[in-house]
């Protein structure tokens, strides 16, 4: 492995919360030494190094301590313990243009701002003018900054941090700036930045982002790393934490055993908070049925029992790899024979879109069942979706749709864990083909290049 | 990259395939490119520390580094406060020259001190004292004005008290080609042979004066009353240096029979402002210009070039000492600027 470009060691942060800030000399004198302070440790004891030529991404919630620690790693804050190592020259981008001069021009901004990133007058020179064509200004990198829009000053200040040609860039979530293109550009900029071999740091709140550019990422919660390792693995930590700390615990649950106990879940209009994880008692009690509920249990021949989720591993780990085969189980109890059953499948995000939405008469099947204990399953020869916790909602109706035995909302959830590179919704099967048009001497004619998520049909004839 | 994926994959079902493509996610990550040896790895790299407890040589070191920007600093402080005024740098010089025609005034009409060329040596103590003053006043408050800087960008922060000390001097550049123009005029010429001593004082009063910036601008960031202290006391200071009143007749001649001339020199800007005097007001003894009866005044101590040489020394030294204890003190605040700010 190559050097270490940043080494971290064991930091730890401590901010004094002041409830009421003494800075006068009166205040100070009168309420000496009690000035009433909470410590709040932004970051406890983080320890990791980043290689140089790496790419790394650090994930964690607002107030997680992502700023802090890269401040630290800036040195715009000193660690209360620990230290950071930094080997080349790092140009941190905390805030984009933040070292403006209102009063200033463009022109002589950059100047100072390159000064400032640690570059000498004769390396601005150099590269004032791709500065200038990368901001897109060259009408107005004579007036002052002042008046500058918004975009047109954070353009300046990007343009400038990237132009320092650092060994380290450290960037704080501001690559969401500007205009489509413009940040289409910075990604690209930054992209070009990695293939130079030059080590990145960035905080993101885009768990996409981080995939597609990182070759690690660190996931941090109040102060403490709770994970490291590759994008895929800490963008499915960093997720699994939302989940928990957003208060969800049902669905934490849910998704560490993909068993759901049965339960009645017509309740109320399917309120799913109230009906998740808690174990109900209507199902086993007769007469306690649902208050307003849309199916008496006279007209409900057939009840949905345990319904899980089958994958490769299941036993393992919590979460299915994108990809891979899923199975949903859904177990049943008839009163009473029916024909013509019809179960239906559902895969929704968490906002509540529904991304499959498939029922047994689609399929073209048809089953009879007979009274008592059953089981019937959906099978995915692969599961396209990729990251996230996606909600399995089942329901039984009769043979023509028209009557609704049971339904559960959500019957259990799956989680996705995309080990590779490709973000967006879904991933499927694709390779990638050079038609023509290649170099003659390379591997020029027409080469086979397979996308690197994607489980690739032809892997076998591959070998 | 991604063409290794299916060769070094196992290729048993859809589980293992999708792993693989994780597996080159980690292990290859560092060393992503053929770029790498070529790009910025061949080049000298200077590692840095962050962390609380940083030596003063290494501070020193990085403010060296970064003495370009302590130039750009410089040059923007002056250009931002001049900026849309039409006077610009011209109203540098009018605020001393203001000051400069209240005291002469009041001394020389109404007080009747009877110095002769009493502009001249007024001048030549209001030069050292206006650096002084300007420089660590505009110190004081440096780290506080600039808190957007200091809270987002990574630099040296001693920078900003030294640039305060800097612009100060740009200004006392403009004021020492007022004072040559003076001199020219009242044909005043100055002792030449003390003429060295203003190099040396000059000297001394920047170390003296970045010392006292980088404590005060550091202490000011906690206790704002700082500032509002140093405004004050500077006040108090300009009286207790020898600039609108000559040190011999005033000080010297009161003090010395009783062995107390010692307590004015406390005051380490004093050795410097009677060098300054010295070197360009030249005349230790001048005839009163009140009566022709009067006796001679007594301007200047009238010891030789190693005296006020000495003096400006021993305070060049205490000079020294403050800026080491000062860039101590500085690191010792700066950990938390950023929070306090």
């Amino acid at each position: 492995m190559g050097t270490v470009a940043v080494d971290v060691q064991g930091v730890s942060k401590r901010f004094r919360l002041h409830h009421e800030r003494y800075t006068s000399l009166k205040e100070r004198v009168i309420h000496a030494g009690r000035s009433p302070h909470e410590d709040l440790w932004a970051l406890r004891d983080i320890s990791f190094d980043v290689g140089e030529g790496e790419t790394v991404g650090i994930l964690g919630r607002n107030g997680s301590g992502k700023s802090t620690l890269l401040k630290c790693i800036c040195g715009v804050l000193q660690p209360t313990s620990g230290r950071v190592v930094v080997r080349g020259k790092l140009a941190g981008l905390l805030e984009l243009g933040a070292g403006f001069q209102q009063e200033l021009s463009g022109r002589e901004n950059v100047y100072l701002n390159g000064s400032m990133l640690g570059m000498s007058k004769a390396e601005v020179d150099r590269v004032f003018d791709d500065v200038v064509a990368f901001a897109e200004l060259d009408h107005f990198i004579d007036n002052q900054v002042k008046f500058y829009s918004s975009g047109m000053y954070v353009r300046l200040g990007f343009a400038v941090a990237v132009n320092v040609d650092p060994d380290i860039l450290v960037v704080d979530e501001v690559l969401a700036v500007g205009d489509e293109r413009f940040q289409r550009k910075c990604m690209e900029r930054i992209k070009r930045f990695q293939s130079e071999g030059r080590t990145i740091l960035f905080v993101s709140h885009s768990p996409d982002q981080v995939r597609s550019i990182c070759d690690r990422a660190v996931v941090l919660s109040d102060g403490s790393m709770i994970g490291m390792g590759a994008p895929g693995e800490a963008v499915r930590i960093f997720r699994e934490h939302l989940l928990e700390v957003d208060g969800d615990s049902s669905l934490g649950a849910s998704t560490s055993s993909p068993m759901v106990a049965p339960e009645s879940l017509l309740g109320a209009g399917g309120e799913r908070a109230a009906s998740v994880g808690a174990r109900s008692t209507l199902a086993g009690g007769p007469g306690s049925g649902p208050a307003g509920g849309a199916l008496e249990h006279a007209e409900r021949p057939v009840r949905l029992d345990v319904v899980r989720v089958q994958y490769p591993g299941v036993g393992e780990r919590p979460y299915l790899l994108s990809g891979q085969p899923l199975a949903v189980q859904v177990g049943f109890d008839a009163l009473e024979p029916v024909e013509g059953i019809v179960f239906t499948l559902e895969v929704r995000d968490a906002e509540g879109s529904a991304f499959i939405r498939t029922d047994t008469s689609i399929l073209g099947e048809h089953f009879d069942i007979a009274r008592g204990p059953g089981m019937m399953e959906f099978v995915f020869e692969s599961f396209p979706l990729l990251d996230g916790v996606y909600d399995v909602v089942v329901g039984i109706q009769s043979r023509f749709g028209g009557v609704l035995f049971d339904w559960r909302e959500p019957a259990c959830a799956v989680e996705v864990m995309n080990p590779g590179r490709a973000t967006g919704l879904i991933s499927i099967p694709t390779s990638a083909t050079l038609l023509y048009g290649g170099l003659p001497g390379a591997p020029g004619g027409p080469v086979e290049a397979d996308g690197a998520a994607v489980p690739s049909a032809p892997a076998g004839g591959a070998r | 990259m991604t063409l290794e994926v299916p060769a070094s994959a196992a290729p048993s079902g859809p589980p293992t395939r999708t792993r693989s493509a994780l597996d080159p996610a980690g292990s290859t990550g560092p060393g992503t490119g053929p770029g790498l040896p070529t790009g910025g790895a061949t080049r000298a790299k200077v590692t840095r520390v962050v962390s609380a407890d940083v030596s003063v040589w290494q501070r020193m070191a990085d403010i060296w580094g970064s003495r370009e920007l302590l130039t750009y600093l410089v040059r923007t402080e002056i250009k931002v406060k001049y900026k849309n005024s039409v006077l610009g740098l011209v109203w540098s010089m009018i605020a001393p020259a203001m000051t400069l025609a209240i005291y002469f005034i009041v001394f020389q009409y109404i007080a009747r001190n009877g110095v002769p060329h009493f502009v001249i040596f007024l001048f030549s103590g209001l030069l050292v004292w206006n650096l002084f003053q300007v420089g660590v006043q505009t110190g004081t408050g440096v780290v506080v004005n600039n808190a957007g800087l200091v809270k987002k960008v990574s630099f040296p922060r001693e920078i900003l008290a030294l640039a305060s000390m800097g612009s100060a001097s740009v200004f006392f550049v403009f004021q020492a080609v007022v004072m040559v123009i003076f001199m020219v005029v009242l044909h005043s010429a100055p002792d030449w042979s003390y003429l060295p001593l203003v190099p040396l004082a000059l000297v001394a009063v920047l170390v003296l004066g970045s010392g006292l910036a980088l404590v005060l601008s550091a202490v000011n960031v906690y206790l704002r009353d700082t500032q509002h202290l140093v405004e004050v006391l500077m006040t108090a200071w300009f009286w207790a240096c020898p600039i609108v009143y000559a040190f011999q007749a005033n000080i010297g001649n009161r003090l010395g029979p009783r062995g107390l001339t010692w307590l004015y020199f406390l005051n380490p800007l004093t050795p410097l402002v009677l060098s300054f005097q010295r070197a360009l007001y030249a005349h230790v003894v001048v005839g009163n210009t009140t009566s022709a009866a009067a006796a001679p005044l007594r301007v200047l101590p009238a010891h030789g070039f190693a005296w006020y040489a000495g003096l400006d020394l021993a305070v060049l030294a205490i000079g020294l000492v403050l800026f080491v204890v000062a860039l101590a003190i500085f690191g010792r605040l700066e950990g938390n600027f950023a929070e306090e700010l």
